[in-house]
């Protein structure tokens, strides 16, 4: 280490669920260069400084979505986010909000695998087709109005951005709502009233104050707070006019 | 046996932590001042229904300087509805397809902003119409 | 499978929302014409709002229909709204809350109702 090494402290909110009742602070020491991630930070805590601490990571560019985290209160990608903004300055990090920790850097996210599912996240198609029908075709329109959606990494930030979800966990929130939304602008596929009955439910849409925080974290631009609020319209469609044309198939 | 403990933490303060909340706090409070307008309002409407001298009274509790400063309070806090409802449109409505292109964000917002203008403008315009 | 009722949301929520934009379009200009211009005699025609003026308007159709929206939907869009602030603050209002950011509306629609029916048309 040369004498114009630069350091920066970094503040880690840990939590070791065989020892500990509550999380608590530690403040690292971590010497750094300006190409420097605030993942790497985290890496060079763990190599050299507490082997114990617990984090997730795996592609270092911003496509795995599993290295998200609370950097300075604000839900980030550790990959794409750099030590250098934040020095001279102490940098906190803790684990993304409204999830439960389950080991320092680690939420638990089988709430919202939970609810991935519970929107099927697959094309469930209009009526039986087969082989000999060939390929779907799809305008460029067609493939416009559901193309942003995709995008998705499930890196769970818009969760973290979003206080609803940490007022009521049991709301679906935004990344299944997008993803949701995704498959019901498919042209392919014709799921859009079993998907109903989840968003229109107490569980559903309507959870969403329109913070509008979710799409403002977005690392993929995929905006899911519009894809929220367009489903409000949709849900309340469905409410209104289910007396003409039922379709919606909630309870 | 599992050693798994999930810590959840408390949501107390929440809005405090970032600007952001902050902001939003804010603008989901002027729906206090909206309220009292109304109630203002109502209050003018039921005494229109007692007749003439109730009426009057009303006239003249408006130009007391308590009702003056809450009106002045409403005025800011009933803009700043306005200002970030429109503001929030790129969120809450669904795109605007314009010759097969989404239509921008600043457009939308625009939009809306002059659509409030247009329409405060249009109501001024028209009570001085009735009154005249 | 977990079974979730339907959300009844959409009716408050469709309130909210025509409230919200009345008080968008309108609100500032009525605020200031109501409470500060007339009040002071500021730019608008003394007698404005004199009870000749403001009957006439209420007996008038379109008139009637402005005033009982104006008032019925931004009580509904502040209560809804009140309601969910409530909430986010740790406040869970339960029947009470409800009966004041819900059942404040409804009283205030219904009397706004008899009112502008009593004055005729």
């Amino acid at each position: 280490m040369s004498e114009s090494q630069k350091v920066i402290e970094i503040e880690v909110l840990r939590y070791l669920p065989e020892s500990d009742a509550a999380p608590h602070s530690e403040i690292y020491k971590v010497p750094f260069s300006d190409d420097m991630s605030v993942l790497q930070g985290a890496q060079y805590i763990k190599d050299n400084l507490d082997g114990s601490l617990t984090f997730r990571w795996s592609c270092r560019m911003a496509i795995c979505g599993s290295c998200g985290m609370m950097i300075n209160g604000i839900p980030k990608l550790s990959c794409e986010t750099f030590l250098r903004d934040y020095y001279p300055n102490r940098i906190s990090i803790e684990a993304l909000a409204n999830f439960p920790i389950e080991k320092d850097l680690v939420t638990d996210l089988s709430g919202f695998i939970e609810k991935l599912e519970a929107i099927q996240p697959y094309i469930i198609p209009k009526e039986p087709r087969t082989l000999e029908q060939g390929e779907y075709l799809q305008t460029p329109e067609q493939f416009n109005a559901y193309i942003q959606f995709t995008s998705c990494i499930n890196c769970t930030l818009c969760y973290a951005a979003c206080p609803q979800v940490g007022l009521n966990p049991d709301f679906i929130g935004p990344a299944a709502i997008a993803l949701a939304h995704r498959y019901n602008m498919d042209s392919r596929d014709g799921g859009t009233a079993q998907r109903m009955e989840l968003l229109a439910s107490e569980d559903g849409v309507y959870n969403c104050s329109a913070v509008g925080y979710c799409s403002e974290v977005c690392p993929k631009h995929v905006d899911p707070g519009n894809a929220v609020n367009i489903n409000k319209i949709e849900a309340a469609k469905d409410y209104f006019l289910r007396f003409l044309s039922p379709k919606g198939g909630s309870k | 046996m599992s050693k798994r403990k999930p810590y959840v933490r408390s949501m107390d303060g929440w809005w405090k932590k970032n600007p952001y909340y902050v902001e939003y706090m804010i603008h989901e409070g002027t729906a206090l001042f909206v309220a009292a307008y109304a109630i203002t309002l109502l209050v003018g409407l039921v005494r229109l229904g007692q007749g003439e001298a109730a009426w009057n009274g009303w006239l003249e509790a408006l130009k007391s300087p308590l009702s003056l400063v809450c009106h002045v309070a409403f005025l800011v806090a009933i803009a700043y509805h306005a200002f970030t409802w429109f503001k929030l449109f790129p969120l809450t409505m669904p795109p605007i397809m314009v010759g097969g292109k989404r239509l921008e964000p600043g457009v939308v917002v625009g939009s809306g902003w002059t659509a409030a203008i247009v329409a405060a403008l249009a109501l001024l315009g028209l009570v001085w119409r009735i009154a005249a | 499978m977990k079974t979730r009722k339907r959300s009844n949301a959409p009716i408050f929520w469709g309130l909210f929302g025509a409230g919200g934009m009345l008080a968008g379009l309108f609100g500032p200009m009525l605020v200031f014409i109501t409470g500060i211009a007339v009040p002071l005699g500021l730019l608008l025609p003394k007698d404005t709002m004199s009870y000749a003026k403001m009957l006439a308007f209420a007996q008038n159709f379109v008139g009637k229909a402005f005033i009982f929206a104006v008032i019925a939907f931004m009580l509904w869009h502040a209560g809804h709204r009140i309601f969910h602030s409530l909430h986010e603050l740790g406040i869970h209002g339960g029947f009470f809350g409800k009966l004041i950011c819900y059942g404040g509306p409804l009283l205030a629609t219904v009397i706004s109702a008899v009112v502008l029916l009593g004055l005729g048309f």
